[in-house]
């Protein structure tokens, strides 16, 4: 049994807070550079040499890229054989949150319950997900999640009689209807299958693959370049101005599910689509 | 594409010019408010207050920046998603509010009020806040303390990058992108 401290989760967690606010992973600053290689719109092409420009002074300030810093939401693939001490997973992640993003000067967005509305100041708490894995590392995931994108997520209990079309179409609608709200050219992040909650973590789950990086599943991947393609041609382009690029990728997660159903779920990521990891 | 540049607060004659898609770098003073600032300042109108700060004429700019570090003017500062301040905005407009700045599309209701008004809705880059946050020059804190980010402040900005998506003859940027498809 391996020993994980309280302390070291709560240390890397501040750390991931700050590098994935400030630094645009590698993935979507090559996808944006592609990207703008094939738009003939001169205002799309204006647009992404803006969010790459905004990106290089993230990075070089130390500035978030996005004023919207996110509700930090955590994938954590904990080993069966690592042994957290000194406190619990979770108060470990909420500490490293309320460290983050205070030092790093982001932005607490998050209210405390959503009636009263009243902010916690420090951006927690966030949402974390266990998975328990062989071994005894424990690598946590990390985005942080805008909500301008989050609101324009959808979920529906399709029937099986639906078939793969309406998906398709559901899909492809979800993204239409975000429109510019959503700050295209986004991620599109689809769970399809297992029930109710978990074609939706599947979906968000989705999102933390690397842009370019196909599913195993070949009907999972065969699917995503599907609704690339069909997602790009809508025109919607850069936020919504007009353009090739409505999306720079869609990352399927598929699960079993139930003779009687077909879950779908869409969660979208904006172009700011931040996630760092970390194994301990 | 050439770039119009405006001062503001924005000159009636100059708005009625502009037109959906052109592009346009802003300097001059604008206010800043988002989701709990307008439900504010709709509230006080509902029972007959006046607003914290005279909009007539003025520009808003929905924002909810990042916390400034120590000799930073501000943090990350892009623009939000503008719907959300559809329920409001209306009101806002016959108080005689002239521009708004946000992403994204508005309300039917919102739309019609702007071209009764004679007012522009700009986009802003949004998720571009380290880029924008380099255009501004000063920001001053004036009403609702209490709501942190949501606070409306003052800002001193020069050459603050848009482009007009909703112009007083009923022009709309996102509708015509739609229309003329991925080319």
């Amino acid at each position: 049994m391996r020993e994980v401290t309280y302390e070291q989760i709560a240390e890397a967690v501040s750390r991931l807070c700050i590098e994935a606010n400030v630094e645009l992973g590698p993935d979507v600053v090559s996808a944006l550079r592609e990207a703008k290689s094939r738009e003939k719109s001169t205002v799309a092409d204006e647009v992404l040499s803006q969010l790459l420009q905004n990106a290089e002074i993230a990075a070089s300030e130390r500035v978030p890229m996005c004023q919207d810093t996110g509700m930090a939401v955590f994938l954590v693939e904990l080993g069966q054989d690592c042994h957290i001490v000194g406190g619990s997973l979770y108060d470990a992640i909420n500490e490293g949150i309320r460290k983050g993003y205070g030092e790093g000067y982001l932005r607490a967005s998050i209210v405390g319950d959503p009636i009263h509305r009243k902010n916690t100041g420090d951006n927690t708490p966030g949402i974390v997900h266990v998975e328990l894995v062989e071994g005894d590392a424990c690598t946590i995931h990390m985005t942080a999640k805008g909500f301008g994108s989050e609101n324009m997520s959808r979920l529906q209990m399709m029937k099986p009689s639906d078939g793969l079309e309406a998906v398709k179409a559901f899909v492809v609608e979800t993204v239409r209807l975000a429109g510019p709200n959503a700050c295209p050219p986004v991620v599109v992040g689809v769970g399809l299958g297992g029930n109710f909650e978990l074609s939706a973590y599947l979906a968000k789950r989705a999102l933390f693959r690397p842009i370019g990086e196909r599913s195993k599943s070949p009907d999972a991947a065969e699917l995503e370049l599907a609704l690339l393609e069909e997602i790009n041609r809508i025109g919607l382009g850069p936020q919504g101005m007009g353009g090739r690029t409505t999306a720079l990728d869609v990352h399927v997660e598929m699960y079993a599910t139930h003779i009687a159903g077909l879950p779908v779920a869409v969660n979208i990521n904006c172009h700011a689509s931040r996630h760092k990891h970390v194994t301990l | 594409m050439t770039v119009k540049s405006l001062t503001l607060p924005l000159d009636q004659e100059k708005i009625s010019e502009l037109r959906a898609g052109d592009k346009v770098c802003l300097t001059g003073w604008m206010y800043t408010a988002r989701d709990a600032a307008h439900k504010r300042m709709a509230e006080a109108l509902e029972i007959g207050e006046p607003l914290p700060v005279d909009l007539a004429g003025q520009t808003i700019y929905y924002v909810g920046p990042t916390p400034a570090r120590p000799g930073q003017v501000i943090g990350s500062a892009g623009p939000t998603t503008s719907s959300r301040m559809d329920p409001y905005t209306p009101a806002l407009l016959r108080e005689g509010l002239k521009g708004m700045i946000g992403k994204g599309s508005r309300s039917a209701a919102v739309k019609e009020e702007i071209v009764r008004n004679r007012a522009v809705y700009f986009a802003a880059i949004g998720g571009a806040g380290a880029l924008i946050a380099r255009t501004i020059r000063e920001a001053q804190m004036v009403a609702h303390h209490d709501l942190g980010t949501e606070a409306i402040y003052r800002l001193y900005v020069e050459r603050f990058p848009v482009i007009v998506v909703n112009d007083t003859v009923g022009g709309d940027l996102y509708e015509q992108s739609l229309r003329s498809g991925h080319e």
